[in-house]
């Protein structure tokens, strides 16, 4: 089963868990699941548009999935897909 | 180059006796430039290192002022300082540590017009920004002046570190080629920050600066690095240059890019949206209070923040975040009184509030805005 690498900017919407587990085959699925599992980050990880948000990257291991094939970038056990937010410090 | 003196020599000597430095590199970067645009908590331990380093020439860009909540991590500065003008304090601190070090200052906000003109003169610039504007502008200048960016950032327990634009690599806008809107990515203003990350972090960059001004070792270009201090891990993405980044040939207004209001010299405005919902400044919220209004009072701070100071009349606490999705604990026949730390936050729960039909009311300077003019007796954090 492939996990989720939740950063600390989001936390806050997946009831502070670092790592979830999902049942997936691609990256765009278990991004889908995740966000039913904790629906108040879907706003987060998609526009309302759907397309994942721009200023939030999400690697497969260590590569970034838009080089990969985006949403239908398949997974495998044993992978893990990182949420990677923009952060820039202090000031909003 | 201008050769080291006898005194650099004693100064430098664990560094000269490195064979991979010596005194050839020593030499080097005596006669190399870095600027540093901010000197805040990556900041600070980058200027610190860089100085005792013997980096001959260093610029520092900062308009803030020390703040007593700046001590818990922004290590250059010291408690005699706050109130201070940074990079005063910054130059005095470095002036201490090396006087070798040529110090050149800008007390001024690092912007479209001057930005060209004040990285022209460094080899490599350091971004210890803090905010997306400064961030991209930093970015896009040194691409148009073909300068190496060294890249650093942070949030509660991690950090990300990179190089970009260095030697054909990939830069900032081709691992994020918008930034966020405001209000979507909390700030270690609202989320907090652990003291030392950003000391791992600006220490991390000004590794890479050494390294790029040495010309040694392989540097964070092309991969980004995060760091997680809880976890205690490090890990290592790759970045590419992204096919689809706009050709950046030319500085743009980076307030109106990133959507925020345009900011003035002070960090304690945080002008909220426009909007159907009301605004009262503390001292008008305190007259109607002792006129005897009693609005139902919103705190949308975090939990840890009411446990720090909190406003005993206050009925009910939700983060901004939870607002839209708690509006049934709200009652509908009061009105709404809400406030945070400084008032930005609640512009944003006022908004959703007053979206939702509510009759509300932003308490503008927030619990701070309150404790400096109001209930002076009340800790401000």
């Amino acid at each position: 089963m492939p996990v989720i690498q939740i950063p600390s900017a989001l936390r806050s919407f997946t009831d502070n868990q670092a790592r979830v587990d999902v049942e997936a085959v691609t990256a765009g699925e278990a991004l889908s699941a995740l966000a039913v599992a904790y629906p108040s980050l879907r706003k987060h990880l998609y526009s309302d548009d759907g397309q994942l948000r721009s200023f939030v990257n999400v690697y497969k291991n260590d590569e970034d999935i838009r080089f990969l094939g985006r949403d239908a970038t398949p997974l495998a056990a044993g992978d893990t897909l990182i949420i990677v937010p923009s952060i820039a410090g202090g000031l909003t | 180059m201008t050769p080291l003196t006898n005194d650099e020599i004693a100064r430098y000597s664990r560094h000269l006796i490195l064979g991979e430095v010596g005194i050839l590199g020593q030499t080097r970067l005596k006669n190399s430039s870095v600027l540093c645009v901010g000197t805040g908590g990556l900041g600070s331990p980058l200027l610190l290192y860089l100085a005792a380093a013997g980096v001959g020439r260093i610029g520092i860009v900062d308009f803030d002022v020390v703040d007593a909540s700046n001590l818990q991590r922004q290590i250059i500065h010291g408690t005699a300082a706050v109130g201070r003008p940074k990079v005063l304090s910054a130059r005095d601190r470095i002036a201490d540590l090396n006087p070798e070090v040529k110090v050149e200052l800008y007390e001024e906000p690092f912007t479209s017009d001057n930005a060209l003109r004040i990285a022209a003169s460094y080899d490599v610039v350091v971004d210890g920004t803090d905010n997306f504007p400064t961030r991209y502008l930093v970015n896009d200048a040194c691409v148009i002046l073909g300068k190496p960016n060294v890249y650093g950032s942070i949030f509660k327990f991690e950090g990300q570190a990179s190089v970009f634009n260095y030697q054909g690599g990939p830069n900032y806008r081709d691992l994020y080629a918008q930034p966020p809107p405001p209000g979507l990515v909390p700030s270690c203003a609202e989320g907090g920050v652990l003291g030392v990350l950003p000391g791992i972090i600006g220490t991390i960059q000004a590794t890479e600066t050494l390294k790029i001004l040495l010309g040694m070792g392989t540097t964070l270009s092309g991969r980004l690095l995060l760091f997680d201090a809880l976890a205690m891990s490090f890990r290592e993405l790759k970045l590419r240059r992204d096919p689809n980044a706009p050709v950046i040939d030319k500085l743009i207004d980076y307030d109106q890019f990133c959507g925020v209001p345009k900011r003035s010299g002070s960090r304690e405005e945080h002008p909220g949206a426009s909007g159907p919902f009301r605004r009262m400044n503390v001292r008008e919220v305190a007259d109607k209070r002792a006129g005897g209004w009693r609005p139902f009072v919103l705190d949308v701070r975090g939990a840890a923040e009411a446990a720090i100071v909190k406003f005993d009349w206050a009925e009910m606490l939700i983060p901004h975040t939870e607002v839209a999705a708690r509006l049934a604990e709200i009652p509908r026949n009061r009105e709404i009184l809400v406030h945070c730390k400084l008032g930005g936050r609640s512009a944003q729960a006022a908004q959703v509030l007053a979206d939702a039909g509510f009759d509300v009311v932003n308490l503008e300077g927030g619990i701070v805005g309150w404790a400096k003019e109001i209930d002076t007796g009340m800790p401000i954090y």
